[in-house]
Order: C-alpha cells, then structure tokens, then sequence
C-alpha cells in the first residue's frame, strides 16, 4: 500500500471526528457539564466566599417544595402557560388556514405575520405593560369609554397572567402559523379535490384532512411551546418596575423565583435544586402534551409509506 | 445556554435535486382553487394589524411627552418629540445605550458565525460521512434540546466568576457558540440535499475529506446556512435572561439596557417606548433586508407529514 493509499484511509476514517469534535468539544464543556454540575450543586450548601459546597443531601429540594411561594409560582406558571399556549396554537391554525388559500401577495403577509417575532421579548413587555396599566392603560381606557369597568390587570392574578400570556402570543403567534402553514402545503391536493366531489365543505375539509396531516407539525409546536412556555421569565420579569412577580407573588413563575433565589439571595444550592424540579416538570408536562396531542388529532391523515405501520398501531391503542 | 429561539425540526423540502421528490412537490403545492374571498383578507387584515399595533403604539407614545398618556383626548397622530426623547435614551448614563448596541451586534454577530461553522462541520459529518457512533451521537444531541436554560445558568455563572468573566462580553458569546439544533438543521439539510454519488465521485478524483467538504458540502448548505445565520443572529440578539444574569449595568446588551428603562429613573412612558422602538430598529432593518429568508426558512423547517 503505498503512502498516499494510507492517508487517504487514514483521512476517511478521521475526518468525520475531527469535524464533529469542534461543536462536542465545546458542547461539554458549556452545555453538558453546567448540566451535570447543577445536580451536585443541589445537593449542596452552597458557599459563595470559598465558593464550595457542603453536601445535605436532598434539604434543598425539601426546602423548596416547603415553600408556599414555590407552589405560587408553580400555579402561576402554569397559568400562563396554559393562557398563552392554547390560544395561541388554534390562532395559529386558523392564520396558516387563511395563508394557505391562494391569496395574491403571498410573501407580504407571510412577512407580515412575523413581524412581531423579531423584537425582543422585553420590548415586548415594556410595550404590553404600558397598555396593560391599571390606570391610564389603552385598553382600561377604551374599556371604561365603553361603559365597562377597568380591569386591575396588575393586581388580580388572573389577569396579569392574561396580560403577561398576551405579550408571549402576540410574540410567536405568527411564527407557530408559518411552521404550520408550511406543513399544510404538504397536503397533497387531491385529497382536498376528492372531498369536494365527495361533497364535503370547508370546515369539514380542515377538520377531516388538514387537521390530521398536522399531527407531527402539531407535536412539535406544543412541545416546543411547552419547553419555551415552562421557563417563562423575561416578560413577567419586565411587566412591572420592581420585577419581582407582583406585590403578592400575582405573576411570579419559577424561572422568576429560581433568578430571584439564586441571585437575590445568592442561594445557589437551592437554584439548582428548583433548576432541577423545573426540568423535571417540563420533561411530564412535554410526554403528557405528546400523549394528548396524538389522542386527539387522530393520525388517518398519515398517508405516507412510513406511516401505514404507525398507523396499525395507533388503531390498537 | 443554546437557548437560542429555535426553528423547528427541519425537512428541507426545497431546493431538492431529487427528480421524484420535486415532481411531487410541484404537485402539492399546486394552488388550490380560485381566489379566496374577501373574508379571507379582512381576516389578515386583522392580524396584520395586530401585528404592527404595538409598534405603532410605541411610535406614538415615544413622539409625545409625558403628559400625552394622561391626556383623555389622546390624539393617534404622532408628536413631534421621538427624536428629543431617542436622544434622552441615548445620552442617558444609566442606559449605556452605545456600548449595549456594539454589544449586542457584536456577540449576536460572532454567536450566529460561529454556530453556523460548528454546525455545517458537524451537520456535513453526520448526514454524509458514514463513522462509528454516528447515529447514537446525533440522538443525543438531539435530545438535549429538551433541556431548559435554567438548567445550566448556576453553574455556568459561578464558572464565569470564577474566571472573572462577569460583566465581560465573552460571558454570553462562550456558551452560546454551539448549538444543538443547528447541528440537527444542517444535517438534515445536507443528507437531503446532496446526492451520496456526488461525493463518490469526488472521492474517485482523488480529492481529499476536506476538499470534499469544502467544494461539495459547504457550497450545498449555503441557503441553509443563511438560514440559520438569521436565525441564530435573532435569537443571541433578544436573549435576556443569562446576559441579565452574568453582565453588569456598565456593558448590557440592549434588552438589558432595555430593561433598566423600566426603572424608578424613568417613569415617563415616551421616554421608555421611545428607546424600545430604538432598540428595535437594528433588528426591524435586517428584517427588512432579510425577512424574506427568514420566512422561507421557517417554512422549510417544518416536519412535514
């Protein structure tokens, strides 16, 4: 075998190493590793002067799930999460249904519908909490020009969580409604001509046919918007001057709680143990919306080759 | 902390050389039926409102003076005063408006390069080079997009302070300069896009990995490297909550100095949304330049059924 033969195999069997190693490299030394750490952190009291910790086994998780304002946030969180997912997705939905008619224009509205997905979501938040002010709020102001009685959007927690839920749907609305537009145009057409002669109507068209075609489209957009919606901070992080959730812990969400144990009381044994919980409950909240979401939205769109074999098992469940 | 906002999944389904592939696409994307009616663009219209009312509002509201809030018979014509109250932002020590926009388009500048190089390397070695372990690696890297920021933040800060590196730029560009999902984009791009024999073929020649790489892979991936550029760019350029955490009020990045608006110095609103709709425009120039690539990516980055 001559030289070159020897690089040359030498070359084919390294190089896919050397190409990946750059991004593993790093990826464990800030991603892989803080991950890890976090879990030995929260078993620890942490000591910020010697910068070590001293080892208390499972205190700290005790500790937070002692804490009623651990359960405040966690109600909160959810509460948000809940009022901004759900419209959002079906909002979502309905915008994709109307980009996916043959409008004339169609990149302008396309674009359009992004618009708001560029600007950071703390200008977000100054914005909607100017409108959302108790007293000279637009919307309290056009509320009470109607007749109707303001609304205490900071100091009842329904309604913050209202305002807060606005601000992350007016942000990824038009986001989720491409991605789900995009699977729309996948939908072979003839299905649709099909129905029609079969005499179906539109809603049922969206109903028998869209909807289902989503299905994979459709998971991805709740996970994702579960991962994103959980971990909720910059918006009610900025709803309000002081920051800190609301007099009463109103709109207080655990990624607010975790910042304001972890760097308002430098407690860093116990952020990382609520650091835990949180990913612990993103993770059952992530396999429950997967479970539901593949209930409802039945999968007789799945027209594929790959899919038939997913399908016969989704008929035996 | 590749917390960065993340487009979906991706099965490209354009630019596919693919001859069964295209036929099938031309097929399905065929429009469907006559114009919609008019319910149809009232329906937009109504979005599209919503979607620029606020930065109207902020428009509005940051042309006028602190009285123009309290005032009943607010009028929705703009005031003369965007210019006088973007200046008190500017100017105003507090913010540190100057040093947060250098900040700011530097890291979301060399965040977004970086990640498309690691990810193009990586995504060229996954979806074409055939090597031990392959598949079990790309699943984990996958899988740990799953994983919240949170997660990471208490160990990366002390590390940061440890090494001195609070309040200093490098705090937030080091974590972010790899991304598990750009890996993942590039290389479902790359394994649909390019056709194995190409690279046999280059290999047959006598060209070398890299050479491999460089001529086949990197100029297949461009249209999605753009992609990922802009979105990784937007993404570093609205993080807030690690550049909160680790920088200091001398060199924030703009949603941090942003968020210092918010604050007992300034209670007058013109003054705040005048310097939010100034921290906006960086961003609303490049979408204004790149909205359009924007948009087919996030269409291409569906899973499709």
């Amino acid at each position: 075998m001559s030289f070159s033969d020897k690089l040359s195999r030498w070359d084919l069997k390294v190089s896919p190493y050397l190409y990946i190693s750059p991004f593993f490299i790093l990826f464990v030394i800030v991603g892989l590793f803080p991950i890890a750490y976090t879990a030995v952190i929260s078993f620890q009291e942490w000591d910020l002067v010697r910068n070590t910790g001293e080892f208390v086994g499972f205190q700290q998780y005790i500790w937070i799930l002692g804490q009623e304002q651990f359960w405040v946030a966690l109600r909160n969180t959810f509460s948000i999460f809940i009022l901004s997912s759900v419209p959002q997705i079906i909002l979502a939905l309905f915008i994709a249904a109307m980009l996916d008619r043959n409008i004339r224009a169609k990149t302008f509205w396309r674009m359009s519908v992004l618009l708001p997905f560029v600007m950071a979501p703390v200008a977000v938040a100054l914005i909607f909490s100017n409108l959302f002010g108790d007293n000279h709020g637009l919307v309290n102001t056009v509320l009470t020009n109607w007749g109707l009685p303001a609304i205490p959007w900071h100091k009842n927690p329904f309604w913050s969580h209202i305002a807060i839920a606005t601000m992350v749907n007016f942000r990824w609305t038009g986001y989720n409604a491409l991605i789900l537009l995009a699977a729309m145009q996948a939908v072979p057409r003839e299905y649709y001509e099909a129905a029609t002669v079969d005499g179906a109507g539109p809603f049922r068209q969206f109903w028998s046919i869209t909807l289902p075609s989503l299905r994979p489209t459709l998971i991805f957009v709740i996970i994702t918007s579960t991962i994103g919606g959980l971990q909720i901070f910059d918006e009610p992080r900025m709803y309000d001057q002081e920051g800190n959730g609301g007099a009463d812990q109103q709109w207080l969400t655990i990624t607010l709680y975790l910042y304001r144990i972890g760097w308002g009381e430098f407690n860093f044994g116990r952020a990382a143990a609520l650091a835990w919980i949180l990913f612990l409950i993103i993770m059952v909240i992530g396999l429950i919306n997967l479970a539901i979401t593949r209930r409802l939205v039945r999968d007789e769109g799945g027209r594929g080759v790959v899919r038939t074999s997913r399908r016969k098992k989704g008929a035996v469940q | 902390m590749s917390a960065i906002s993340t487009p979906p999944l991706a099965v490209v389904e354009d630019n596919l050389p693919n001859d069964g592939r295209r036929r099938r696409n031309q097929r399905t994307t065929r429009i469907r039926g006559t114009r919609p009616g008019f319910w149809v663009y009232a329906g937009l219209g109504v979005v599209i409102v919503s979607a620029i009312f606020p930065y109207y509002w902020s428009f509005l509201i940051g042309s006028g003076d602190a009285s123009t809030l309290n005032d009943p018979n607010m009028s929705w014509i703009p005031g003369g005063n965007f210019i006088a109250n973007a200046l008190t932002v500017v100017n105003n020590e507090a913010v540190n408006f100057w040093p947060a926009l250098w900040n700011s388009i530097f890291s979301s500048t060399v965040i977004a390069a970086s990640v498309v190089v690691f990810s193009t390397l990586a995504g060229w070695a996954f979806a074409k080079l055939h090597f031990r372990g392959s598949k079990g690696l790309l699943i984990f890297v996958v899988a740990t997009l799953a994983v919240p920021t949170q997660l990471g933040v208490v160990p990366l800060y002390i590390l940061f302070s440890d090494l001195g590196w609070t309040g200093q730029i490098g705090a937030i560009i080091v974590p972010a300069l790899t991304s598990a999902f750009g890996v993942f984009w590039m290389t479902q791009y790359l394994s649909q896009t390019v056709p194995d024999e190409l690279i046999e073929a280059a290999r047959v020649d006598g060209a070398s990995m890299l050479r491999t790489f460089w001529t086949v892979g990197v100029v297949a991936a461009r249209p999605a490297a753009a992609m990922l550029f802009l979105f990784t760019f937007v993404g570093a350029w609205n993080q807030f909550f690690w550049p909160f955490i680790v920088l200091d009020r001398q060199s924030p990045t703009l949603p941090v100095a942003l968020s210092l608006l918010q604050s007992n110095y300034f209670v007058d609103y013109s003054i705040v949304l005048a310097g939010v709709l100034l921290a906006t425009i960086p961003l609303l120039i490049l979408f204004a330049f790149a909205g359009k690539q924007l948009v087919s990516g996030i269409m291409a980055g569906a899973v499709k059924g």
